[in-house]
């Protein structure tokens, strides 16, 4: 059934108040913004996600978390695009958990994780496009470790996470998914240099560089070579939760849109009134429904372990990327010069969502996953 | 859940007993439709024999009551007979406005005596129905229509013109739209239903841009419909109208489905052009997310939470998506899909199904009317 449980929509009951209140774009986005935060976020949103169970929400009941699955977490995703809330809760809770998950570094961070004291990034871009077939950070074998050589990009929080998951390449050449490994790399490693950037949105990404780290066996993750395994799976989760995220990006931009369409009076009449607008404005609605219907498809055949999962996936993340950019477009156009200044929240919708589009592969990568899974 | 999968097994194993092989094989033209009727030429005797077989368990019509010919499925069953005979290929039984259309507006607004009825008649699939709405005069403004009936007393005389009426020259009864008051323009309208061959009744088929004529102009010269073949009441006709609209677009942006959860790429053949692989794969994003949004509003519907909106947005997207699939189409079989009458190309079945589609967003009421309703009734925007 594509319609939500009792206990999935109890839990949207929950979070859909707490993230209008606690994580408002005035207490959470602007703060964080306008007071130079180098982490982009609030670490006592952090921790009270910690303390609704929200942080361990995809851990294991044996250890200690929720053992809820992507549908719960895209029911929280799609708060937290609504209101731009700023938090490590897509790249630690959704894909670095996924990662770890049933690894002996599982234990190591799942507990920090759960109090919402640990925060972890990954590490898998190299260049200005999202490929992780073309990953090439060298890591070689030296003593009981490995060695690393190489750089990363759009590594989201890397400078404020206590762990970095890094997926190198230990064998085979660019293009081939066998010979990468996935290594946790603990925050301030000899031999990593961070350099931290503010993205458009305020939030913060970091370049990597590796000059000869060296880390222990038990950095790996999952098995060496096999990288493929553990780094599919949180992208599998991190794709999922972001296209939950965009719809709620893609939702609230809208809100805010419609609603502006019943207050703004040009030529005498309330701008909702011309049928210019009210075409847009209804086709958009459409958009923004038929996206998140991918994005919740996608989230169920995940958590099912179903074939079809990786190909809704993708059509989910395209999907949800192009009426995101649709909404916040549409919005800023449809808000007129009110839409351009900084005062006004319209265009933060705008930011956040050229970032999250980005993240974890493009629309356009994404449509032609599809064509590939597709067989075309 | 146990009876459920009770359910699923006793289902498989009779469709894969009384489902004829001829009946599992993927539908080559409209032709191999059953639509039923009076008249109805069955294509084979497996044709025949497997809507019998259908019909008499009631899964013509899965979902409606046994009292009216229905099989009385739950939601949950009728999605599982649905998976199976999808699984095993099965061809749908019977298609017919009946179905789809007048049956759940019978449904909700007929007396008793109308259900058991005209129902049980078209789950049999004995009877086929035509749609009476529009006029020349009254397209997307539909409540304009003129269409006159007049009380005489034991029966209502109907003169006026219909024109898009499906296979009107095929069909063997009609649910027409008739003004029976000018007081009012949507409080003016009542719901007949009545006999194609009534005397007085005759049909014009109309040539359409792609060569065929799926639709009719319908003439009423005196015709004389008992009374006790109105539906709902006198005037309230508006309601039943607006009703059976939302079932005909949900049927309509199903349309847009198509090969439903494959992909357009996979079916078009080797795509050399970059270009138009970008252009396929950019479809296909929309295509499966529409497919997974269609899931969604069947589960919505059943649960009770769809807007009473919503159709109009399934209708606008799945339409609007169809014409894309079919532009994709020709635009990937080249000058092969211009041939309009050759036997390579089927008589020209690329091309005239791609003009086809042409119609599915101005039928049913157009895109553009789908919008105005999505904004007025789901936006709540001002003056819509």
């Amino acid at each position: 059934m594509m319609t939500l449980t009792d206990d999935q929509r109890m839990l949207q009951d929950t979070v859909r108040p707490f993230m209008a209140d606690e994580g408002a774009i005035k207490l959470q986005l602007r703060h964080w913004r306008d007071s130079g935060c180098s982490d982009g976020y609030g670490t006592d949103l952090w921790k009270q996600l910690a303390g609704l169970g929200l942080t361990g929400i995809l851990i294991p009941e044996s250890q200690g978390g929720a053992g809820l699955g992507a549908v719960e977490a895209g029911v929280v995703l799609e708060e937290i695009g609504r209101n731009l809330t700023p938090s490590p809760f897509l790249t630690t809770a959704v894909a670095a958990v996924r990662a770890l998950e049933g690894s002996a570094q599982a234990e190591r961070w799942f507990p920090g994780i759960l109090a919402g004291e640990t925060v972890a990034a990954l590490a898998v871009d190299e260049g200005k496009h999202h490929d992780p077939s073309q990953i090439a950070l060298d890591a070689k074998r030296q003593g009981n470790g490995f060695v690393l050589n190489g750089a990363k990009q759009f590594v989201v929080q890397g400078n404020s996470a206590d762990v970095i998951l890094v997926a190198a390449r230990t064998a085979g050449s660019p293009g081939e998914t066998d010979g990468l490994t996935l290594f946790a790399v603990e925050k301030g490693a000899n031999g990593l240099n961070v350099d931290s950037a503010t993205l458009a949105d305020s939030s913060k990404a970091a370049r990597l560089g590796f000059t000869n780290v060296a880390v222990d066996a038990d950095a790996v993750v999952g098995e060496v070579d096999g990288g493929w395994a553990p780094l599919s799976r949180a992208l599998n989760a991190g794709r999922a939760g972001a296209a939950a995220e965009l719809v709620g990006v893609a939702a609230g931009a809208s809100d805010m849109t419609f609603e502006y369409l019943k207050q703004r009076k040009q030529f005498g009449r309330l701008i909702g009134e011309f049928q210019a607008l009210q075409h847009r404005a209804a086709h958009l609605y459409g958009e923004i429904e038929i996206a998140r219907a991918a994005a919740l498809k996608a989230a169920q055949l995940l958590d099912a372990g179903d074939e079809r999962a990786e190909l809704l996936i993708s059509v989910a993340k395209a999907k949800a990327g192009r009426v995101s950019a649709l909404a916040v477009q549409e919005g800023v156009q449809m808000h007129g010069g009110i839409g351009m200044t900084d005062e006004h929240d319209i265009g933060l919708y705008m930011k956040r969502e050229a970032v999250l589009s980005e993240l974890f592969g493009s629309p356009r990568f994404h449509a032609n996953q599809v064509a590939v899974l597709s067989g075309y | 859940m146990a009876d459920l999968d009770n359910f699923r097994a006793e289902t498989r194993t009779w469709l894969e007993a009384n489902c004829p092989a001829e009946m599992r094989q993927p539908m080559k033209s409209e032709k191999d439709i059953c639509w039923g009727g009076r008249n109805f030429e069955f294509q084979n005797e497996a044709q025949r024999q497997w809507l019998n077989a259908m019909a008499a368990r009631g899964w013509t019509v899965p979902d409606w009551p046994t009292d009216y010919g229905g099989g009385g499925l739950s939601p949950a069953e009728a999605k599982i007979l649905k998976e199976e005979m999808a699984a095993l290929g099965c061809r749908s039984p019977l298609t017919s406005f009946g179905i789809s259309m007048l049956g759940p507006a019978l449904l909700k607004f007929g007396t008793e005596e109308q259900k058991k009825h005209y129902l049980t008649e078209i789950a049999r699939g004995e009877i086929r129905w035509c749609q009476g709405y529009s006029e020349p005069g009254a397209g997307s403004d539909l409540a304009g229509l003129q269409t006159k009936a007049e009380d005489k007393g034991d029966h209502y005389l109907v003169n006026g013109q219909k024109v898009w009426t499906s296979y009107a020259d095929q069909a063997d009864w009609i649910f027409c739209l008739v003004r029976t008051s000018t007081e009012s323009k949507h409080g003016g309208i009542s719901f007949l239903l009545f006999d194609m061959e009534s005397p007085g009744v005759s049909t014009k088929p109309i040539l359409l841009i792609s060569g065929n004529s799926p639709f009719c102009e319908t003439f009423f010269d005196d015709v004389k419909v008992p009374k006790d073949q109105l539906v709902g009441e006198e005037n309230k006709g508006w309601d039943v109208a607006k009703y059976l609209l939302g079932h005909e677009r949900e049927m309509i942006s199903g349309m847009g489905l198509g090969g439903e959860k494959e992909a357009l790429g996979k079916s078009v053949g080797p795509i050399e052009d970059p270009l138009l692989r970008a252009e396929i794969a950019a479809f296909d994003v929309d295509a499966l997310a529409f497919a997974a949004m269609s899931e969604r509003f069947l589960d919505q519907l059943k649960a009770g939470e769809a807007h009473p909106a919503m159709p109009s947005m399934m209708k606008y997207a799945g339409t609007e998506l169809n014409k894309r699939r079919h532009e994709l189409v020709m635009a990937a079989g080249g000058s092969d899909t211009l041939e309009w009458d050759s036997d390579r190309s089927k008589g020209g079945k690329a091309a005239r199904d791609w003009l086809r589609t042409k119609a599915n967003s101005i039928e049913g009421g157009t895109s553009e009317i789908q919008l105005g309703i999505v904004a007025k009734h789901i936006l709540r925007l001002p003056g819509a």
